[in-house]
């Protein structure tokens, strides 16, 4: 028996057979199986949508497919045979082309020039730019874009024709399968519709496409089957894009099976003045006319999709972006607008999204990173005192729970779970009134995850007020107190957490009103 | 069974294994995890350095005189090296340090200078001196943290513009000192010790104790090893990066006076090529090119094994080329060796 062989010798294309099967699926990052079993398959000349949360495996998916990442188990056929996708040139020469949500073309570069990178042509060595500009004519063409200019320089040119210029890279290989990864993300309607029109002439042409979007409007305009994952697996395939509710399949999205351990809730009734006082901010194309308020001892909680303005509303309150209108007020006084120092004197602290490049000295020790922003009270003039320094940072990490206890070891050897601790004894130690979290337990394992939930309760209890953005749906509503919904830029729902749960949320993102 | 005793009792020498947590060996854990372990090195290559000169040498190498020679030879570099340190922790560069010494050193020393000096007092022509390069400090950081232009470029620009300047003052010509008292000052000895190691010396402790024992100096090493968390963290990070490119004028002007003491001139050919010497020095004591970690005490070695390199060479009558060839060779070794040594401390950890 030599199964290989004879999977070899198997005649191609079985005629209506899908263009590519991909079974049992694994994928296991160190801490996470962030693929757990997908299924997956698509015929030629289809559009196939991909639905799933954030953290559903969908991303990992796709690099799977294109070659960045290898999977663990499972098996990929193309055309009725297994292929291994060793490298990302080896799934390009299957015509296998990824469309990212971070556009990955060269800025500095023309058009043209990005449309030939890595394959230009060439005669002798010399590039033969004539011939190079009048391939990107075609396919700007070809993808109804004449109006984009092969020499223009790719910076210059807005998202939408960014979109254009890197689908015309896919095509200008034979390209067979297009993977794209929230392509409408940056689109405004009309370019949306122009889009949808050059998917439907790529697949008359025979060409699939996997599109991926959260937006469930778009995905009944364009789609024709659907494949729903959670939790790293696939949980239906083939549905019709058409036909299937709203409701299905927000249930299929949901439904978990990891259940974290969320702290009690206060039984304080949030009154009197807030101790920050967000009032009206704006920034243009970012968000609009954002207000709300959080009481010493609240949570609140910002749950919205990726790009809905809630990180911006955050970074705004910080003060690390200036709003255009309205203000921020801590304890009755406004901040100054753009000023993160104003911010942090009055008591607000933040746990930013990137916790390595945005809050961490990861040479630094853990004391060092702990004292980072109350040096003064350690200081004496200009001198630091060292010894009351250090023990203040011992008792921070001793009451946080710190592993391992050293406070004399690098920030970058800590797991990601006791980096954000860091980060929070950081802001406890300054006596902070206000606490913004953005994405806590982003990286966090999932042991780690209920010790920072309560933690993050009892920093309430003592009387911070606590701003939470979360793009994991039930983290928001299992840790706050009250929910404020973001789509767009713009509050859409505005309540008690225990009235409203994760589908209501998801329909409000999705939709923009609950069902 | 007598060995085991006898290995109990005599000191541990340094534990490998992080676990390690014996009451007895962490002081000396924590000597060298200090800054005696990090520069563990550097101290290894001084000392073959000194070996050579020994052998090479003999006693010509091995006096108290040629000692002193040495120190004395490093100790300009050496001050700039200092305030070069900051700047490059704080994640700078300044090319314009030998350009700021040559155009701080001219500035004290014209007619003008000269006779206040002789009127008032020769305190003038020092403060004159430390004024100048601390202004163009100050343009340097202005430029860099509120102008928005790369360390590179704004100080490669500095340095084409002070030196220029410098020339336009000195009217291309050399300008000797005659102010007896400044001359009396900086040329003597104190116990035998001469002023100008004194100055560095000086410059150094304030400069370890700024950087290790400030907040001042605790915010360097956080802008420099990431500038985004700094300026969540509150700190004003463009105000800090002025004041360090201040600071580092201000050790040219020191500088300045101290090359304007031992040449008894100020001239705009003053300083050439000190930056590259001020940076090489700062590398080899282990400062990371960018940004947030770096020590003083690795500095200093730095600035001693390049002059005792020199003086080694000069001693052995070999020529000021061959002399620059080993101070290519030894910067790549050295930088290379560091790159080693945090490679492996990281995988430790």
């Amino acid at each position: 028996m030599s199964p290989d062989l004879t999977d070899l010798s198997v005649p191609a294309t079985a005629v209506g057979g899908p263009l590519l099967e991909m079974t049992g699926i694994v994928k296991v990052f160190p801490g996470v199986r962030a693929l757990d079993g997908v299924d997956l398959d698509v015929v030629s000349g289809e559009v196939h949508c991909l639905l799933g949360q954030n953290g559903a495996g969908k991303s990992t998916l796709i690099k799977v497919l294109s070659g960045a990442h290898h999977p663990d188990e499972g098996t990929i056929r193309w055309n009725g045979e297994i292929v291994r996708l060793t490298r990302p040139t080896a799934a390009m020469r299957l015509g296998i082309a990824a469309i990212y949500q971070e556009l990955d073309l060269v800025n500095d570069l023309t058009v043209a020039q990005n449309i030939s990178l890595g394959h230009e042509p060439t005669r002798a060595g010399f590039d033969r730019r004539h011939a190079e500009r009048q391939t990107a004519v075609e396919l700007l063409l070809r993808l109804g874009h004449p109006e984009i200019q092969p020499n223009a320089v790719v910076g210059n040119l807005p998202a939408a024709g960014k979109q254009i210029v890197s689908m015309a890279r896919a095509l200008s290989r034979d390209v067979k399968l297009m993977i794209m990864d929230e392509p409408s993300a940056v689109l405004d309607q009309g370019e949306v519709a122009r889009l949808f029109q050059v998917i439907r002439d790529l697949t008359a042409n025979g060409v699939a496409v996997i599109y991926i979007s959260h937006r469930l409007e778009e995905i009944r305009a364009i789609g024709d089957r659907v494949t729903v994952l959670k939790d790293g697996r696939t949980v239906a395939t083939g549905l019709p894009a058409k036909t299937t509710t709203t409701a299905d399949v927000i249930r299929m999205m949901t439904g978990r099976n990891i259940e974290y351990v969320f702290p009690e809730r206060s039984r304080e009734i949030f009154e009197g003045a807030p101790m920050l006082d967000v009032v009206g901010i704006s920034r243009a194309r970012e968000f609009e006319d954002i207000s709300f308020g959080v009481h010493p001892g609240e949570v609140v909680g910002l749950a919205g999709l990726v790009g809905s303005g809630r990180s911006e509303i955050l970074e705004t309150v910080y003060g690390a972006r200036r709003t255009e209108s309205g203000s921020v007020r801590v304890d009755g006084k406004d901040l100054h607008a753009g000023s993160v120092s104003s911010a942090v004197t009055a008591g607000v602290g933040l746990c930013p999204e990137e916790r390595k490049s945005q809050a961490l000295l990861l040479d630094q020790t853990v004391a060092n990173n702990v004292t980072l922003a109350s040096l003064r009270k350690f200081a004496f003039g200009p001198f630091l005192n060292r010894h009351r320094e250090d023990s203040a940072a011992r008792r921070q990490i001793e009451a946080l729970d710190v592993r391992p206890s050293d406070p004399q070891r690098d920030a970058r050897t800590l797991s990601g779970g006791n980096q954000q601790k860091v980060v929070l004894a950081r802001w406890l130690l300054k006596d902070c009134r206000v606490l913004l979290l953005d994405e806590p337990t982003r990286g966090v394992d999932v042991g780690a995850r209920s010790e920072l939930y309560a933690l993050i309760r009892e920093l309430a209890n003592s009387g911070v007020a606590v701003l939470l953005v979360s793009s994991e749906v039930p983290e928001v509503l299992g840790l706050s107190d009250r929910v404020l919904v973001i789509r767009e830029g713009r509050i859409v729902h505005d309540g008690p957490a225990q009235g409203i749960d994760e589908s209501d949320v998801l329909g409000l993102v999705m939709e923009g009103s609950s069902r | 069974m007598s060995d085991s005793v006898v290995a109990v009792q005599t000191p541990v020498p340094p534990p490998v294994g992080p676990d390690d947590s014996a009451p007895s060996s962490s002081r000396l854990r924590r000597i060298f995890r200090g800054s005696v372990g990090r520069n563990l090195g550097l101290i290894l290559a001084l000392i073959i350095l000194i070996i050579v000169g020994v052998v090479t040498g003999g006693e010509r190498f091995a006096s108290i005189e040629n000692s002193l020679t040495i120190l004395r030879l490093g100790s300009v570099i050496g001050v700039v090296s200092v305030g070069m340190t900051f700047v490059i922790i704080g994640g700078g560069i300044d090319l314009s340090v030998g350009a700021n010494v040559a155009l701080a050193s001219v500035w004290a020393t014209t007619l003008a200078t000269q006779t206040m000096g002789r009127d008032v007092h020769w305190i003038v022509m020092v403060g004159c001196a430390v004024i100048v390069a601390t202004c163009v400090g100050l343009i340097n950081g202005l430029m860099i943290a509120y102008g928005r232009i790369a360390p590179f470029i704004a100080t490669l620009a500095m340095l084409a513009a002070a030196r220029g300047l410098a020339e336009i003052i000195a009217d291309r010509k050399t300008q000797i000192i005659t102010v007896q008292g400044f001359l009396d000052t900086f040329s003597g000895d104190v116990f035998g010790v001469p002023v100008l190691v004194i100055f560095f010396a000086v410059v150094a402790v304030i400069g370890w104790i700024l950087l290790n024992r400030t907040t001042f100096g605790r915010r360097t090493f956080a802008v420099g090893g990431n500038a985004e968390a700094a300026r969540l963290s509150g700190i004003h990070v463009q105000r800090h990066t002025l004041w360090l490119y201040a600071l580092l004028g201000t050790t040219c002007g020191i500088a300045a006076v101290m090359i304007m003491a031992r040449t008894t001139t100020g001239s705009s050919t003053h300083g050439m090529l000190y930056e590259l010497d001020a940076i090489a020095a700062v590398v080899i004591g282990g400062t990371l090119l960018t940004g947030g970690r770096g020590t003083i005490v690795g500095t200093v070695i730095g600035v001693l094994i390049f002059t005792m390199l020199s003086n080694i060479f000069t001693l052995n009558n070999l020529s000021i080329s061959a002399q620059a060839i080993a101070k290519g060779v030894i910067i790549v070794i050295a930088v290379m060796l560091q790159q080693r040594i945090a490679d492996r401390s990281r995988a430790v950890t």
